[in-house]
């Protein structure tokens, strides 16, 4: 049995076994009003819902395709089927999910990884969570932990009418306009004022049909005071057409509040990643983002903080990793705009096979946000001469009472490292893969140790082969 | 014996297609001690990266045999797991792997067998206060901001860890002070003591010799050497140095 959060070497077959959906409820391609109104009722939307649903829809229609970035030109709209169901419900126990389903999230670790280390578990297959479950003693302090649409009609939808697509407008960019308009899937978590959740809350997300997207929504409010680390996981069978990822997650951080977002994205090389990631830090309080991007075909990928109470604190430490045919652009962005606000960013970016791995950062500091710090420190390793990576820093600042730092680096894997370790005896394989983990020691030592070493193995993997 | 434990023959090594190494002969038996001095410049790292293996450098004639084997053509990392040992002159930080799992890695590499780790961290904590090295370094990241005298120390800690049958220690000795001179040369001691194995140690000081009982003294001057003989000849270069081989 393959497990993918505990074992020592993974292959790729891990991730790239597909099941047949024959029998999956599937729209037609493409993105019409009738298909957006036709999801609305499935999901038997509130009316402001829908109502977002077809504004989103005209935004949607009326952006252009982003022209800065990566070639998206592979991604032909009018082919991505936007809603895909397997003929099942949601299940709260595991032995209710049918059993090709179990099956894939069990060869992925997922229910492996929930009884050990885990606090509660989202699981979602193409466009609808399969399995929502959480800890009793996590769901007796108060945490909420559940699917959105469940919880667009509980007890919290004034909480999510307040929140959804408010920190990510559909007018933020064209993706985040057909995010709203076909969204489906994802996660609700509300951790409760002063509640520290001990142990992580993880969602995974798997898009199993062919030529299809995935729009999940994630929207987690952390209290005042409250405590939390919620982990994302990706992954998909590889197809030879264009799927897409146009996930949106949205952040709410209270007064003296903290969370954690871990995401180790290994979606498949035939993948667009335009994925939309934002979080809202009120006074005092503290994001902390650690992303692993390995997979995908293209991505466009940087979560955005906005430090808007005083004192409040963000860390992003990141790591991309390009091979051939991968363009991954990534990178963070953060605002400052309360007073003493600070923000650490700390990436790595490899690249090889001729893959081209690009950090774009953001750094605006208000007039407001006096007595604020900054650093940007990016690492960039080419690991042959085919290879491209590129650092784009951008930075507004606004006050000269802020203290802002930038270094960059990039380097080639240097002989004399892999001739050294190989003096005692290491293949040239394991050496430039242990030089590789090594520089991506920053987000190994941020993860907790399973996905830790998920990440070493995905390295592992990658750089089988590469030498020659 | 008839078979030495590690023999040159006649060895052109070149780097950048310039011919450094004009043909060495060179030869080892089990538990000698062989030195290898020379002006700067003249070839003697040189030719310990040739004999351990380093891509860069192009062996374009003559043979290297390592216990009965021809190994000219063989990569640096099966040499390593034959017995062979280079302790680099400039060791290399390499974060992300504790000096301890390193050198655990490396003895399964070698082994091809799971190490006890039990026994292994009894012997490293032993071998570390031989060489009075403090314990924390062994979960620290491979050399990674030790001081030049820890970096040497830990390369001899490796050597006594791995237990090679060969040795060539590249000026091991170079950038240490009084103290370290003498920890690194108990170090070498206790390797003998323990394997018994061949040793090429190339320096141009002699201190570091002080305590060793030395078999054979070679003298390189450009890609050659010039002269071979017994310890006289390290006292020898001490009073006069080396402008007497020099043509």
């Amino acid at each position: 049995m393959e497990e993918k959060t505990y074992v020592e070497d993974i292959d790729r077959s891990l991730y790239d076994f597909r099941n047949e959906d024959e029998d999956a409820y599937k729209l037609d391609e493409g993105l019409t009003k009738e298909i957006v109104l036709q999801i609305s009722k499935e999901k038997n939307d509130p009316d402001w819902m829908r109502e977002l649903r077809l504004k989103s829809l005209d935004i949607y229609n009326s952006l252009e395709m982003p022209d800065w970035g990566p070639s998206i030109e592979g991604l032909d709209m009018d082919h991505i089927v936007t809603y895909v169901r397997k003929n099942t419900k949601m299940a709260g126990d595991w032995d209710s999910v049918p059993d090709e389903i179990k099956d894939t999230f069990e060869k992925l670790g997922i229910p492996e990884a929930e009884r050990k280390s885990l606090a509660g578990v989202g699981a979602q297959y193409d466009s609808e969570l399969v399995y929502h479950n959480i800890r009793e003693d996590v769901a007796k302090q108060g945490v909420i932990y559940t699917d959105l649409e469940s919880a667009v009609h509980g007890e919290y939808a004034d909480m999510i009418q307040e929140h959804f697509m408010h920190l990510v407008p559909p007018t933020d960019h064209k993706f985040a306009a057909l995010h709203g308009a076909v969204w489906s899937g994802g996660s609700f978590v509300y951790v409760p004022k002063g509640v520290k959740v001990e142990i992580p809350l993880q969602s995974y997300f798997r898009l199993n049909a062919k030529g299809a997207g995935q729009f999940e929504h994630t929207l987690i409010i952390v209290d005042e005071g409250a405590d939390l680390h919620f982990i994302e996981g990706c992954s998909a069978p590889k197809y030879n057409v264009a799927n897409l990822h146009a996930g949106c997650v949205e952040l709410f951080v209270a007064k003296n509040a903290r969370l954690r977002y871990s995401t180790i994205e290994n979606w498949s090389k035939n993948m667009y990643n335009l994925n939309t990631k934002r979080a809202i830090i009120e006074e005092g309080g503290k994001m902390e983002w650690v992303s692993g991007s390995f997979g995908s075909h293209v991505s466009y990928l940087y979560p955005m903080t906005i430090l808007k109470g005083d004192n409040s604190k963000m860390e992003f430490t990141g790591i991309t990793f390009a091979g051939k045919g991968q363009n991954l652009d990534t990178g963070a962005k953060v605002v400052h705009m309360g007073k003493n606000t600070s923000s650490y960013m700390n990436t790595r970016s490899i690249s090889k096979g001729g893959g081209i791995s690009t950090f774009r950062s953001s750094v605006e500091v208000k007039k407001e946000a006096v007595d604020s710090k900054v650093s940007v420190s990016c690492s960039s390793l080419m690991l042959d001469s085919i290879s491209r990576s590129d650092t784009i820093p951008a930075m507004d600042i606004r006050t000269p009472r802020a203290d802002v730092g930038h270094e960059a680096q990039i380097g080639k894997i240097s002989d004399d490292e892999v001739f050294y370790l190989m003096s005692r005896g290491m293949t040239e394989e394991d050496a430039k893969a242990l030089i590789v983990s090594g520089f991506a020691d920053n987000v190994s030592k941020e993860l907790p140790l399973e996905y830790a070493i998920e990440m070493n193995n995905l390295i592992k993997l990658e750089m089988k082969g590469s030498i020659g | 014996m008839g078979e030495y434990l590690m023999e040159a023959k006649n060895l052109h090594v070149s780097v950048n297609d310039t011919e450094i190494l004009h043909g060495v002969d060179f030869a080892v038996n089990r538990g000698e001690v062989h030195v290898l001095m020379g002006p700067n410049g003249t070839g003697k790292s040189t030719f310990g990266f040739a004999l351990i293996g380093n891509p860069k450098y192009d062996v374009t004639e003559g043979s290297i045999i390592f216990d009965g084997k021809d190994i000219t053509e063989e990569p640096v990392n099966d040499r390593a797991k034959m017995g062979m040992f280079l302790s680099f002159q400039n060791p290399i930080e390499v974060p992300g792997i504790t000096l301890s799992s390193f050198i655990r890695s490396a003895l399964e590499q070698k082994t091809g067998e799971r190490v006890k780790l039990w026994d292994f961290k009894k012997k490293l904590k032993e071998t570390m206060e031989v060489l009075q090295m403090d314990p924390s370094y062994a979960e620290r990241d491979l050399n990674v901001g030790f001081s030049g005298g820890e970096k040497k120390k830990a390369e001899i800690l490796q050597l006594l860890m791995l237990e090679p049958s060969f040795a060539i220690l590249d000026e091991t000795d170079s950038g240490l002070d009084v103290d370290a001179v003498r920890t690194v040369s108990a170090g070498i001691e206790e390797y003998r003591k323990r394997c018994n194995g061949g040793l090429l140690i190339i320096t141009h000081s002699t201190k570091i010799l002080e305590s060793l009982a030395v078999d054979k003294v070679h003298v390189m001057v450009e890609g050659k050497i010039v002269k071979t003989g017994d310890y006289k000849l390290v006292e020898e270069i001490n009073n006069q140095g080396f402008e007497q081989f020099e043509s």
